[in-house]
């Protein structure tokens, strides 16, 4: 080819100049755990759920929900959501309504009759599991979706445990409660209530490969309290039992509740709904010490339920208790003050903490018992090969959701014992630091609230109290997910690379680096929002 | 009592894409076949704040004027580390002349355009600040007197950085360069002196001034694709960070602009016929000091001895645009 004056070489593009050499260290996508999955005792991928979510995609996203935990409508209403206190996006402005939108996820479910995926086909194994509860349901759900034939025993009428007898009402309808238990039932779990387990021997011998215990913690604490014989004094789990079967228990004018966790919120709150004019909840420490969700607290004394901190019932007659005042001391233990005084009480109701019933293994030797609690190993199995425990029979959290998560594990380790295998769990990434995400880049927005009924309106039935989301404020608050960790197609590393060498597969596909030309400058790190590129050294 | 915005796509329009918006929404740099004007294996430095500017000004320009652009670069880094004989990066019709004649030679262009007829072929000129400020300073306030049917666009990284980070009218006070030693009573760039090239450009009353970072993409691509539906002298000037002369990390590029905007120190606006008609308002504003201290160009006013003198004189700076160009969102809003 004739060249001009001086040109002896043809043009040609700078693409065939590969700046990657000049890299020492090369950005690469990763997967991190979001703060939230990494507190959900259920083990929900949440961040998964609320991307898939985000688009509108609700059904895939309630797929992906249920795969983990199988009572988004149930969990929308009672799980303490610690996912939410550990939120990177509370240190923007306010943490993403986590709850609020499975909420949304599962009752859209109920009402539109989405399906659980058929079981894995059969795999000729029979499991057992005692109790009916959150344990026990999770349990039964995830062993079916694996292929098991299950078989779930209850002494109760009704199928839920202490989702029903213990957790009123007005937290959880019971509509949303059996809709979610029958389509357990729906794929294939045999129930069998009315049937108390006295023997675990005898339901071993019934042919079954493995066994689950879920029997719970249904045997309210007694503290011993001098009392004269005419003194109303009820357990909190009794009195939750009854007012669930239609008898409600006769609580007087004025009720006392003596404890400061959960149950003992419910109780007044219950009491109230009951007619009592006034119901007091007397605990030993303060507020802030008191093991109840603080939620649940503020309602409760929205709904008119006076709480009295830093005091013991010390003694209790026909119509009154002794009362001492205590203090806390330097360590933030309550000490007695001798200071007392009278409250008038025409019952009291102990909440103190529930206790296991362990007679049905009075015969099985081989399991340790410590502190009233079934000792297991990791794989939650107890000391007898192929019986697993779990719930608020082992040593743990005692919520709803805590059973949840020891159902799903307890069933994948079944499983695997079945199969002469070993469950291993997938590698845990490591969990991302709020530091390490590019907060800029996400829109400001504010919590959406979930309605409440009125206090005073509420505490004189058993309606709900907390509304759901309407669709437009689920899809809202799911949007303001930042996603951490993980990466939500945003564009800006295929946007902010100066050498044009991040490549974009197409939707859902993310992105690759082009290693020819990545100098490795790291803009697309420093300005991935969600913080889900890392830069490794390149080896030498 | 919900009251939540009907419209809210997570991240709006400050990454530069989203997924949750039709594609037609998105930016023309979150389409993946833009058209790449600076392609890879151009030998910009690691974190080149200029070659991300480029690319972005241009794609935008070249959507906007269906592909039909010819540009016209002045002699300078975006000239030398894009064209090394006999490579380009150039993905579009590019001419390269002198350093300082580049707004001459695209009026040059522009009129042969306009004698031919070809007036749908639009003309860019571009160049550094020494170019844009200094160098070629006589002709571009020529083209803009004539107001002759050219985009003039300055990527602005504040010295002569090819040639070794020395200081051009461009360059901030108290910068260390290698002319401005940050040695003596009054270290780096003296102040008070330089030039302000937006505000020369509007008092030539040309059709359309503006500013922008390579922080916000989609500013930036908002005021191309309206220089480029005007017709006669048009001028944009772009802070493009440049890590070799600055002392930044080459990771920080973006986040250097975003604070320079943020901090007040670079008013980001645009104005019409010589009065300012709209400013971008600070998001989160900060203190210069979180800019500055980024920059080993500005560690002398950290060590060995703090300089809050010289530091309150820039915030004094930084202050004074924000009410000039009036950059605080007003209360109540």
């Amino acid at each position: 080819m004739k060249k001009p004056y001086a040109i002896t070489l043809d043009v040609e593009s700078s693409l065939a100049n590969h700046t990657g050499s000049w890299r020492v260290e090369r950005p690469q996508y990763v997967n991190l755990m979001p703060p939230c999955n990494n507190a959900c005792p259920a083990g929900e991928n949440i961040q998964n759920w609320l991307y898939i979510a985000e688009d509108g995609s609700y059904e895939a996203a309630w797929q992906a929900l249920i795969q983990e935990n199988p009572f988004p409508a149930i969990m929308g209403r009672v799980c303490y959501h610690p996912c939410q206190d550990v939120c990177s996006r509370a240190k923007l402005d306010e943490a993403v309504g986590i709850n609020s939108v499975e909420r949304f996820l599962g009752d859209l479910a109920i009402a539109k009759g989405w399906k659980i995926p058929a079981p894995e086909h059969a795999s000729g194994f029979r499991v057992l599991i005692i109790g009916a509860g959150p344990t026990g349901l999770s349990a039964a759900y995830h062993l079916r979706r694996l292929g098991h034939d299950v078989t779930i025993r209850d002494a109760a009428k009704v199928a839920g445990g202490m989702m029903r007898f213990g957790i009123p009402k007005y937290r959880l309808p019971r509509n949303i409660l059996n809709a979610e238990i029958a389509r357990i039932q729906e794929m294939g779990v045999h129930f069998q209530l009315e049937h108390h387990v006295d023997n675990l021997q005898d339901a071993i011998d019934d042919g079954f490969d493995a066994v689950f215990l879920a029997v719970g913690a249904q045997i309210g604490k007694r503290a011993y309290i001098p009392a004269c014989e005419a003194a109303r004094i009820l357990d909190a789990v009794s009195v939750l039992r009854d007012v669930e079967d239609g008898q409600a228990p006769l609580l007087g004018r004025r009720v006392v509740v003596y404890g400061g966790g959960n149950t003992a919120v419910d109780v007044a709150r219950t009491a109230k709904r009951l007619g009592a004019e006034e119901a007091i909840i007397v605990y030993r420490r303060t507020r802030e010490k008191a093991p109840a969700d603080d939620g649940e607290i503020q309602e409760a004394i929205e709904e008119g339920v006076l709480m009295k901190w830093l005091a013991t019932v010390k003694h209790a007659e026909e119509g009154t208790l002794k009362i001492e005042k205590m203090a806390l001391d330097a360590n933030g233990f309550p000490q007695p003050t001798g200071e007392f005084e009278e409250l008038e009480a025409d019952s009291l109701v102990l909440a103190l903490g529930q206790e296991v019933d362990l007679s049905l293994l009075s015969n099985m030797t081989d399991l340790q018992i410590v502190d009233g609690t079934v000792q297991v190993d990791s794989r939650m199995m107890t000391g007898r090969a192929g019986i697993f425990a779990g719930g608020d029979m082992v040593p743990a959290d005692r919520t709803v959701t805590t059973g949840v998560g020891h159902g799903k594990k307890a069933a994948r380790n079944i499983d695997a014992w079945l199969r002469k295998g070993e469950f291993t769990k997938a590698e845990t990434p490591e969990v991302i630091e709020y530091e390490k995400l590019n907060p800029w880049y996400y829109s400001d927005a504010p919590h959406a609230m979930r309605d409440r009924l009125e206090g005073a309106r509420r505490a004189t039935n058993f309606d709900e109290v907390v509304k759901g989301l309407d669709e437009e404020t689920a899809l809202y608050e799911a949007r303001r997910c930042m996603s951490c960790g993980n990466c939500f197609e945003c564009d800006n590393c295929f946007g902010v690379c100066p050498d044009n060498a991040v490549i974009k597969l197409g939707p859902g596909l993310g992105f690759e680096i082009n290693l020819d030309y990545c100098k490795g400058c790291g803009i697309c790190v420093t300005e991935c929002p969600s913080g889900s590129i890392i830069m490794v050294p390149e080896k030498s | 009592m919900t009251t939540a915005p009907i419209k809210f796509y997570q991240v709006g329009s400050y990454a530069i894409g989203n997924r949750l918006l039709p594609s037609a929404a998105g930016s023309v740099q979150s389409d993946a076949d833009r058209t790449n004007a600076l392609t890879s294996g151009h030998r910009a430095c690691q974190g080149c704040g200029e070659a991300l500017g480029a690319r972005y000004a241009l794609d935008a320009a070249m959507r906007v004027a269906n592909n039909k652009v010819i540009t016209v670069n002045a002699t300078g880094c975006l000239e030398v580390f894009s064209t090394p004989y006999p490579e380009t990066s150039w993905r579009i019709a590019w001419l390269h002349s002198l350093f300082g004649n580049a707004p001459a030679v695209a009026t040059g262009i522009a009129a042969a355009l306009k004698a031919k007829g070809r007036t749908d072929i639009r003309v860019v000129g571009q160049g550094g600040d020494g170019a844009t400020v200094d160098i070629g300073f006589g002709a571009l306030s020529g083209m803009f007197e004539r107001n002759d049917d050219v985009l003039y666009i300055c990527y602005d990284n504040e010295a002569y950085m090819n040639t070794g980070v020395q200081r051009s009218g461009a360059t901030p006070p108290a910068a260390r360069t290698s002319t401005t030693q940050a040695v003596g009573e009054a270290p780096g760039n003296v102040f008070g002196q330089g030039k302000n090239l937006p505000r020369i450009a509007m008092a030539h009353e040309i059709p359309y001034v503006a500013t922008a970072t390579v922080a916000d993409l989609r500013d930036l691509e908002n005021k191309v694709e309206k220089a480029m539906q005007m017709r006669g002298a048009r001028y944009l000037h772009v802070l493009v960070p440049c890590p070799l002369g600055w002392g930044s990390q080459s990771c920080d590029t973006v986040k250097i602009a975003r604070l320079a905007t943020e901090s007040g120190l670079f008013p980001v606006f645009e104005a019409e016929r010589g009065e300012v008609t709209a400013s971008k308002k600070i998001r989160r504003q900060v203190p210069v000091e979180e800019y500055l201290k980024l920059q080993a160009r500005y560690g002398h006013l950290f060590s060995p001895k703090r300089r809050d003198d010289v530091i309150d004189h820039l915030q004094a700076m930084a202050d004074r645009n924000i009410v000039r160009y009036d950059l605080l969102e007003s209360a109540g809003e």
